[in-house]
């Protein structure tokens, strides 16, 4: 082996040095972006876990919701299968956005951020590729989910472009989510910290909401948490733009659900200006150990 | 003019529920243009801290650092177009093929898609990598890892390489190919900065050596210079009988002209001696003359081990004001194995 190895390096130093080619800052931007989220799609597609978590789940729990609770909980005027949907949609798009919160915990550990902090590539594209590698997650989980739920019953009883702007909200929404997970991931530096957190943080955010039952049905203390809590307001845009919005039940006189579409467009809007300077101010800084 | 240079550099981490740690402690280094130089120095001595201060990843505190005139705390992003960088923990996506990561990293030069493919290719079969150019890197043992890190440090055949603990966790015949090509690289004059906590590595590699522990340099020389700075050759005797030591001691202190040490079993025994030839037959005649018996005999120059002993020794002594001076004397000879294993 040395001497092939003295050989190779010979030929490594003698091999002609690439030179980089002179591009805008803008289209090495693109380019960057591009290459790093490349890196997150290939991950998809070979760590098992993720495919599960993507297909599976999603799968396992739009069953579970629609013939567990569809035969006790009784929605006035509509099926549960309707009614549940946009609550499984909204919780399952959320928990995906917390990969980036592992992934750049896992990255900052494996030292690979180094790897990526000693190029002269842009500081935002570590960060682009990972928040688009969860997009494209929740896009593939959503599509999965919403075959499911039209195998059970669920329907779109809206228009086409408004089921668009539902999807839009649902995936936008986790989006912005990943980039306080990025962050969140950076500053916690442990995947198995930042894992267990967003659980204790997610489950009660989802759960204390009107994404499975109606939030009127809900003991008064936590009837007002769940008309405050921002999923609430995505969950009810899109039920709304679905069409999926029980008839009889009545809706809370709270601003946000009486506008959760643009709240929810605020919400994102909000969650990009604080959290994507502050995640990539965070990663020009971080470095393994 | 040295092409690498770092001036008065601190850094100081405070660990939760900890005291402050003072990383780098004004150290101060200089590489010329195409030379290797180590930075020696066991665990937490700040070698890694600096070479991150280097690679732009980590501001210091203080102090001043500049690769080829341009300033590594002011311009960054002219420094890392220059550089390469294979750290301790290859840095290698484990979900990504050989290839995949060879490939990312040319396009994060900016290389072009053409480019990055070829120059992969080529990286590939130069360093044996073909094994691993399409599987995911997830497989393979930590040799294999580090020899795509280190390819992927050389992507675009930068002016400057930083090679953190290259051999760290190599088995001997990797750490023996990687001390190929690190020579090589050297030979055709790329500027290498290297750091170790292997003595034999700083004195295979490196033309100049600079030995640093708590966070500042301690001694630098080349490795024949820093040996001379502790002067002289070396008599060193192996007894048969352990119950000999003490005398064998006296005999040696006698002939010799420093104190002997004594290994932790109290066989070996050795002692700086200004004329050792004349020294060792002395030493050889009254041992004879007393019945004491030896597996062997012997001169030898002092090694980068006796120096490394001697500095860390004097280091040692801070913490043997607490501990003993034989706990300090143990600390060194555990350096001192920890170097003849490499």
């Amino acid at each position: 082996m040395s001497t092939t190895t003295t050989h190779a390096a010979a030929a490594v130093v003698t091999a002609p040095a690439p030179e980089p080619i002179a591009h805008s800052a803008i289209a090495n931007w693109f380019s960057d972006g591009w290459i790093t989220t490349r890196r997150n799609l290939i991950k998809i597609k070979r760590v098992p876990d993720i495919v599960v978590f993507t297909t599976l789940q999603p799968i396992m729990f739009v069953l579970l919701f629609t013939y567990v609770y569809a035969g006790v909980i009784k929605i006035p005027g509509s099926s549960y299968n309707e009614f549940i949907m946009a609550g499984i949609f909204a919780q399952t798009v959320v928990f995906g956005s917390t990969y980036s919160g592992s992934a750049m915990a896992h990255d900052l550990k494996d030292g690979i951020i180094d790897r990526f902090r000693t190029l002269p590539m842009s500081p935002s594209a570590v960060l682009i590729g990972r928040t688009n590698g969860d997009l494209m997650i929740n896009t593939i989980s959503m599509a999965v989910m919403m075959a499911t739920g039209l195998i059970v019953g669920w329907r779109i009883r809206s228009s086409f472009l408004e089921a668009l702007a539902a999807i839009s909200l649902l995936l936008l929404f986790a989006y912005a989510f990943s980039w306080v997970m990025a962050f969140l991931g950076m500053s916690v530096r442990s995947p198995e910290i930042i894992n267990n957190a967003s659980f204790l943080i997610l489950f009660p955010l989802t759960f204390i909401s009107n994404a499975f039952v109606p939030s009127d049905t809900l003991p008064t203390p936590l009837r007002i948490f769940a008309e405050y809590n921002p999923v609430s307001a995505l969950v009810q845009a899109a039920r709304r733009l679905f069409g999926n919005v029980p008839p009889n039940t009545p809706v809370s006189d709270v601003w946000s659900m009486q506008n959760p579409e643009l709240t929810v467009l605020i919400g994102i809007a909000a969650l990009l200006i604080i959290f994507v300077p502050l995640s990539i101010r965070k990663f020009g800084k971080v470095s393994s150990r | 003019m040295s092409f690498i240079e770092a001036r008065g550099l601190t850094k100081t981490y405070t660990p939760r529920g900890a005291g402050p740690v003072h990383a780098l402690d004004g150290l101060d280094l200089e590489v010329p243009k195409g030379t290797v130089t180590a930075l020696l120095g066991p665990n937490g001595a700040g070698k890694t801290t600096t070479v991150k201060v280097l690679t732009t990843l980590i501001e210091p505190d203080s102090g001043t650092a500049s690769i080829g005139d341009i300033d590594v705390l002011e311009h960054p992003d002219r420094i890392r177009p220059m550089i390469g960088v294979s750290g301790q923990y290859a840095a290698v996506d484990e979900n990504l093929t050989g290839f995949e990561n060879l490939d990312m990293v040319g396009r994060l030069y900016h290389l072009g898609a053409k480019r990055s493919r070829a120059r992969a290719k080529e990286l590939i079969d130069l360093f044996d990598l073909s094994e691993a150019q399409n599987r995911p890197v997830k497989g393979f043992s930590g040799g294999m890892r580090r020899r795509i890190d280190l390819a992927g440090a050389l992507v675009t055949r930068p002016e400057v390489l930083f090679l953190d603990e290259p051999t760290t966790g190599l088995d001997p015949r990797g750490r023996l190919g990687m001390w190929d090509i690190i020579t090589t690289l050297a030979g055709e004059g790329t500027t290498v900065l290297l750091t170790t906590q292997y003595l034999e590595e700083a004195d295979q590699l490196a033309d100049s050596i600079s030995v640093i522990d708590d966070g500042k340099v301690i001694a630098k020389g080349t490795s024949d210079e820093l040996k001379a700075s502790i002067g002289g050759q070396r008599i060193e005797i192996n007894l048969v009988e352990v119950g000999d030591s003490e005398i064998a001691i006296e005999i040696l202190r006698r002939f010799g002209h420093s104190e002997p040490t004594v290994t932790a079993d109290g066989r070996q025994l050795t002692v700086k001696a200004e004329d050792a030839p004349v020294a060792l037959q002395a030493v050889l005649a009254e041992f004879g003359a007393r019945g004491i018996r030896l597996y062997d005999a012997g001169m030898r120059r002092p090694t980068l081990d006796d120096v490394f002993l001697r500095l860390t020794g004097h280091m040692a002594s801070d913490e043997a004001a607490q501990e003993e001076g034989t706990a300090a004397k143990k600390s060194a000879r555990a350096a001192r194995k920890e170097g003849k294993k490499a």
